[in-house]
């Protein structure tokens, strides 16, 4: 097999996913009616087009990230955390707590508490279906999507309850249940003229910061390890169930750091519905990114700009911004699909005895 | 005592969509698929359910031939996303509980995309009525509680035990548990597995499609986003509990719409109790479920969630 045969092969078999997914997008929008090349053209390009909608995409990007590194770990150490939405929330309670119970606190002290306070309680959001996977085998795709559950009405009721901004209970509120606004202390600088805040360079640092630890550590070497093949890193000598464990308190954590950062960053304060799907995109962006923060960046970027590009897909050619979570499905579906392709080898090779057959044509002997 | 007549008499209607569901993951586990896009078919089945009723049946002189119909577009379209998690996850291999996740936001994603598009707001629709089964319906107590539900009920009570003759006294389910079990040797009796794989995703996504169509036509009469709460996700978590048996599925079913219903009778008693707790009490008794019922993971199909490849060696 040649190299330039390899190479093309793969090259083809991505082209191939690509196309399939807008192609099964193209059957939903065709359904509805919708222009399929003009509304692609807006979802891809329009929040390109001004500062502003960049600055958009890239506040998007920045919870993206955080959440797909997250993932990306207990993904390696073989298990799936389909929880981040529960644990962002949750980690948003824990900031908004400590940021209400000491608003007076400097800057440099509150901030790294209140993102800190985030991590605990995502953390511990992923520490439940981690010892539960570990200890009783129960199916952590399961428990965590009952924990989304579960983490949405606790932040409800505290949103309602204890949280709920005085302004709201007197007839003048906005009507959705939110916290007070947060202390300034707590707020994260912003670009003038835009809301893309210094939480970037945070995910940026997170991204190094799982690098690192993926790669350049013993306990990130034993995390993979135990991902690759249970049985073969418990017979070498790994604590599966330790790793495990840990995979899915660090992803947790990170889930929280992004609600923190999501709150000190865009919103300054608690309110109903910002997790929003962050927590489901983040999986897609983890798996987009081939689970590796150099891939996760570009990634949610791009998932970014779908998520800005369906809510302006909606003005203007009148297709629902839901449409967004139909390609996120469809790239799921398509990515793990073509990752079984590319990582057969016969299959390649049935290809390639196809491809020589036709290329030099078998000579009749001649007797 | 009518508080408890109250609680049984809105359990049981309320298990129906979850029974239905967690039937067909349990075909299509037991021919060992572990489909956790069951949420996104119903969302699905919800959607065209409500659909057909509502935009052709408005008004019609026979508005029960349009639900009817709605059911079956249900039905059809949800065994269609079945076929298509089995092109993924039986042609292709993929891994079947991420590839779960991709089904579920697709289904959920096209439900709300197309229903924004065809409906716009919050519209309901007449639905399936109750019927009050004539005498038995006016004995006190098991009146209200067993003989004054819409005929879906009873037609998915009734499924129950043709599940079970289905599964465990047909050639077909006998082939299913085979492919669920040991497919290499279905395979070498002549069985061929990815195609009995393929009718159970078809008869699982049906069926999914049925219990959205159910939740939409008969206990909701609407759609919404949230019309589906999670019950998806349940219904592949009852399996586990019902140790993959149609009986047992069902008692599970009726154990969880219990806890429903309780939870909506105490909303409805004005108990000073926070109703965000009341709502989450399904979702923590799964959680519970499956941490203290370990030995059902010894009962499962054995070859649950390993995709079989024919040219293999293993």
């Amino acid at each position: 097999m040649t190299r330039t045969f390899k190479i093309t092969y793969k090259v083809t078999i991505i082209i191939l996913a690509i196309l399939a997914a807008m192609m099964i997008g193209a059957i939903i929008l065709l359904t509805i009616g919708a222009d399929v090349l003009k509304t692609y053209s807006v979802i891809l390009f329009e929040p390109l087009k001004t500062t502003l909608q960049l600055s958009e995409v890239l506040i998007r990007a920045i919870p993206l990230t955080i959440i797909a590194l997250g993932i990306s770990v207990a993904y390696r150490s073989g298990i799936i955390n389909i929880g981040a939405e529960g644990q962002m929330a949750m980690g948003i309670l824990g900031t908004t707590a400590i940021t209400l119970l000491f608003p007076e606190l400097p800057k440099p002290v509150l901030l790294p508490m209140a993102v800190l306070a985030g991590a605990v309680c995502g953390g511990l959001w992923g520490f439940i279906p981690g010892v539960l996977k570990a200890k009783l085998q129960v199916s952590e795709l399961l428990s965590t999507v009952m924990l989304n559950y579960i983490a949405a009405q606790f932040y409800t009721f505290f949103l309602r309850g204890p949280m709920l901004d005085p302004a709201e209970s007197s007839l003048g509120g906005s009507g959705t249940p939110q916290s007070m606004r947060l202390s300034k202390n707590i707020w994260l600088d912003r670009l003038p003229g835009t809301r893309l805040h210094a939480g970037i360079f945070f995910a940026i640092f997170l991204a190094i910061i799982i690098y690192l630890l993926l790669w350049k550590t013993s306990t990130g070497m034993k995390m993979r390890a135990a991902g690759a093949s249970a049985r073969a890193a418990r017979y070498g000598g790994i604590s599966v169930t330790w790793y495990l464990v840990i995979a899915m308190v660090i992803s947790g954590a990170f889930a929280g750091m992004a609600g923190a950062i999501e709150i000190a960053g865009v919103h300054r304060r608690a309110i109903e519905g910002i997790t929003g799907g962050y927590g489901f995109s983040g999986i897609v962006v983890a798996l987009f990114g081939g689970l590796h923060p150099a891939g996760i960046i570009p990634a949610s970027f791009f998932f970014g700009l779908l998520i800005v590009g369906a809510d302006m897909t909606q003005r203007m050619v009148g297709v629902p911004a839901n449409m967004v979570n139909v390609l996120q499905g469809v790239i799921i579906l398509v990515i793990v699909a073509t990752k079984m392709v590319l990582a057969d080898p016969y299959l390649m090779e049935k290809v390639w005895r196809k491809y020589q057959k036709l290329t030099n044509p078998p000579k009749e002997v001649e007797a | 005592m009518n508080f408890i007549v109250n609680i049984l008499s809105l359990a049981i209607p309320f298990s129906v969509a979850l029974l239905i569901a967690s039937l067909g993951e349990m075909f299509n586990q037991r021919a060992g698929i572990f489909n956790l896009g069951c949420e996104g078919v119903m969302a699905m089945g919800a959607f065209l359910g409500m659909l057909i009723p509502y935009s052709i049946g408005q008004g019609g002189p026979t508005p029960g031939v349009y639900n009817f119909i709605g059911i079956l577009v249900a039905m059809g379209v949800g065994a269609l996303f079945g076929l298509f998690f089995g092109f993924v996850v039986v042609t292709f291999r993929a891994p079947q509980g991420i590839a779960g996740i991709g089904l579920q936001m697709f289904g959920v994603g096209t439900a709300g995309t197309l229903f924004r598009h065809f409906v716009g707001g919050t519209q309901s629709v007449p639905g399936i009525d109750n019927i009050n089964i004539p005498v038995l319906s006016k004995i006190p107590i098991l009146g209200p509680v067993f003989f004054s539900h819409n005929v879906l009920v009873y037609l998915a009570f009734l499924f129950v035990p043709v599940a079970w003759y289905i599964l465990f006294k047909t050639p077909w389910g006998l082939k299913v548990r085979a492919v669920g079990t040991n497919p290499r040797a279905a395979d070498s009796i002549g069985i061929q597995v990815n195609k009995v794989r393929f009718q159970a995703l078809a008869v699982g996504g049906a069926l999914a499609g049925l219990a959205g169509a159910y939740l939409s036509l008969c206990q909701a009469k609407m759609f919404s986003d949230e019309i589906i709460a999670g019950r998806g996700f349940i219904a592949v978590a009852l399996v586990y509990f019902g140790h993959w048996s149609p009986g047992k599925i069902m008692w599970g079913a009726l154990l969880f719409s219990f806890a429903q219903a309780l939870q909506l009778a105490i909303q409805g008693q004005g108990i000073n109790f926070p109703y965000e707790f009341a709502v989450m009490l399904p979702y923590v008794m799964v959680i519970v479920v499956l941490a203290f019922n370990r030995k059902s993971q010894l009962l499962g199909p054995t070859a649950l969630g390993k995709p079989f490849n024919r040219e293999k060696r293993t």
